[in-house]
């Protein structure tokens, strides 16, 4: 039992276990449709906050343009939604039926090559994952194979989100231009606009956050997951021990793109449109402050972080909608001056102590008897500052935050 | 030059920082199961060979040979794979780990993405570890975190991670910088052991412990080698007195 016990702590899945039933239990039970689809379109940040968890907690890579992947995501569900929506008959008043409105008014009069795949719902749900992740490696081949790193690497992904608002608000004959792809209806004939269909739409993305925080977890507690933090500590040691550091830094870019990806295309089917707004630099800022709310380095807490920080917005921006941009950067600025691990961190360190007398603690030093003898050698080699951190990061190396 | 027998050949090694040549057209041939000191002052360019060896720095001309295979080349990791192991002057751990996680990440399998991912820590890992962690006296700390190890214990853990891969060659910079007295001598007493069935390479500066462990000394000044032999050869060179050891 015990060993179940600490089997359970290690590998986080009690917590994973709580915010499943709060999610597909106890938030349908307490709420009405409308307040549902609204958590439901909270969520589909949370794909966002748990892949900068990946990423950024644990890859050590910081990127501001997660929200050009949440876009391309949820701009190849909105192409076959609004293909969908655009059959010759629910068109005909157009000079061109059959073609999605926007290109109508643009003075297109026929439907653009790369547009004709985006018939088959099949080849729209692959879209949805490989186009992200194809631009995702690409550019981040190109940067972690010349060892392009840190700010500048932040730097460049809000370039390419800047260039891809841009492009999409550019081509608006076939993109929906500033307005986006709006009017979406219906899905294989299925009326997506229903409260019934919302609340279906609810449960298959909750359980699609819940597997993709499952599959993180996994990848977390295999050897890459330790790798990626070995990397974020001691590049050169991983290199240095034979690994190629740049090919596990593209593949967690990779990872954090499709996760992303997901929730756009989620995003899409629940709200019903896809729009430039949210790709550009600001809502990709803004998804980095839903994961450092959460904590950077747990899944959990990103998704909690996402949440509240969107149910803050949504209550402050009814009420006083000039403060909120004030507010939201005060709490980013707090957050990574007060409490660096966010909201998980808080709780790892102020709550969790306070609930368990931490057996695992005890166990972990008697083995080898007490520590060091000489604590002052022991941080001589090493910066002192450094020594804090080092032991605040024990519970997460741990796996207990999960 | 043709094919040799030594495991490394280093030839006509020259690399120009900005036109400065810290390292001047230098050779060096190290023998098999050989333990190799390199000395000399300050800015000789000891750390500078060890760094072109391991692909850190590329060079500028020369060649590196290991086995018989050119190294000049090739990326910093496939190094590494083909039997090069450099251990860093500062300890370079993984502090946030625990030392069984530092030695596990060092078994060399599982190195790419998807190995990584397959990766499981069986028997014969766990194996290796246990055996590694007895040779370099950590037996009894496995479980506890590296960032919590004495200095000279977070050395012997980088040199184990070494170890986890089998070099053919190990490169030591400094290992026993900082060190107390005893752990100097553990430390001399740990190299004579693992140059059993491998080639090392040390740069260290305390002439009591290079006369403990070396085989054969270099004597590196401006780039260039000065010296070469056995301790006593060169401790006796005027040439060394000169610019190192002083009268």
């Amino acid at each position: 039992m015990d060993a179940f016990k600490n089997r359970l702590a290690r590998s986080g899945l009690g917590s994973i276990l709580i915010l499943a039933v709060l999610l597909l239990v106890v938030f349908p039970l307490a709420m009405d449709a409308f307040r549902l689809n609204l958590v439901g379109k909270y969520l589909t940040y949370g794909f966002v906050a748990i892949g900068l968890v990946m990423l950024w907690g644990y890859g050590g890579v910081l990127s501001l343009g997660q929200g050009v992947f949440f876009g391309l995501g949820g701009y190849a569900m909105a192409m076959f939604l609004k293909l969908e929506a655009s059959d010759p008959e629910s068109t005909k008043i157009q000079s061109t039926p059959g073609i999605p409105d926007f290109m109508d008014w643009n003075q297109i009069t026929e439907l653009p090559w790369w547009w004709e795949p985006f018939n088959s719902l099949p080849f729209a749900l692959f879209a949805v994952i490989a186009a992200p992740t194809l631009l995702a490696f690409i550019i981040s081949y190109a940067m972690f194979k010349r060892r392009v790193g840190g700010v500048y690497f932040a730097i460049i992904t809000q370039a390419v989100a800047l260039i891809m608002t841009v492009l999409i608000i550019g081509q608006q004959g076939y993109t929906g231009g500033v307005n986006g792809m709006t009017d979406l209806k219906t899905l294989l004939g299925w009326d997506i606009r229903t409260d019934e269909a919302k609340f279906i739409l609810y449960f298959v993305n909750a359980g699609l956050l819940i597997a993709a925080i499952l599959l993180c977890r996994w990848i977390q507690l295999s050897k890459l997951g330790t790798l990626l933090l070995a990397m974020r500590d001691k590049e050169d040691r991983v290199r240095f021990s034979g690994y190629d550091v740049s090919m596990f830094k593209v593949f967690a870019f990779c990872l954090a793109a499709a996760l992303s990806a997901i929730g756009g295309a989620m995003f899409t089917l629940q709200v019903g449109f896809m729009s430039p707004s949210f790709v550009g630099i600001v809502p990709s800022i803004e998804m980095v402050i839903f994961a450092a709310v959460g904590g950077r380095m747990s899944l959990v807490g990103a998704v909690y972080g996402a949440l509240l920080v969107n149910f803050g917005r949504t209550y402050f921006s009814e009420s006083f909608p000039e403060l909120w941009l004030f507010l939201m950067s005060a709490l980013f600025i707090g957050v990574v001056m007060a409490f660096p691990n966010g909201l998980a961190g808080l709780y790892e360190s102020h709550v969790k102590p306070r609930l368990t007398r931490r057996p695992k603690e005890v166990a972990a030093t008697t083995p080898g008897g007490p520590p060091p003898a000489r604590p002052g050698i022991a941080r001589a080699g090493s910066e002192p500052a450094h020594a804090p951190a080092a032991v605040n990061l024990r519970g997460k190396v741990g796996g207990q935050t999960a | 030059m043709s094919n040799t027998d030594f495991v490394l050949a280093i030839e006509d090694l020259t690399v120009s920082f900005d036109g400065f040549k810290a390292i001047d057209s230098l050779n060096l041939y190290v023998d098999r199961g050989e333990l190799r000191v390199v000395i000399g002052p300050n800015g000789a360019g000891k750390t500078t060979l060890l760094d072109l060896i391991c692909g850190k720095t590329k060079a500028s001309a020369g060649s590196i040979k290991f086995k018989n295979m050119e190294m000049t080349r090739l990326s910093e990791h496939m190094i590494v794979r083909s039997g090069i192991g450099r251990k860093f002057q500062t300890p370079s751990i993984y502090e946030n780990l625990s030392v069984f996680k530092n030695l596990e990440v060092s078994f060399p399998r599982g190195r790419g993405v998807l190995g990584a991912l397959a990766f499981k820590c069986d028997a014969e890992v766990s194996a290796k570890v246990n055996e590694i962690a007895e040779t370099i006296g950590l037996l009894e700390r496995l479980e506890l975190e590296a960032g919590l190890l004495s200095h000279g214990q977070k050395q012997w853990l980088e040199i184990g991670m070494l170890l986890m891969q089998d070099p053919e060659l190990l490169m030591l910079d400094e290992p026993i910088a900082g060190m107390s007295a005893r752990e100097r001598e553990l430390t001399a007493d740990l190299l004579n052991r693992i140059c059993q069935n491998r080639s090392v390479i040390v740069i260290e500066h305390d002439m009591e412990f290079v006369s403990r462990i070396a085989h054969k000394v270099t004597v590196m000044h401006q780039g260039k080698i000065l010296a070469e032999g056995s301790m006593d050869k060169v401790q006796s060179d005027p040439r060394v007195i000169d610019v190192y050891l002083g009268h």
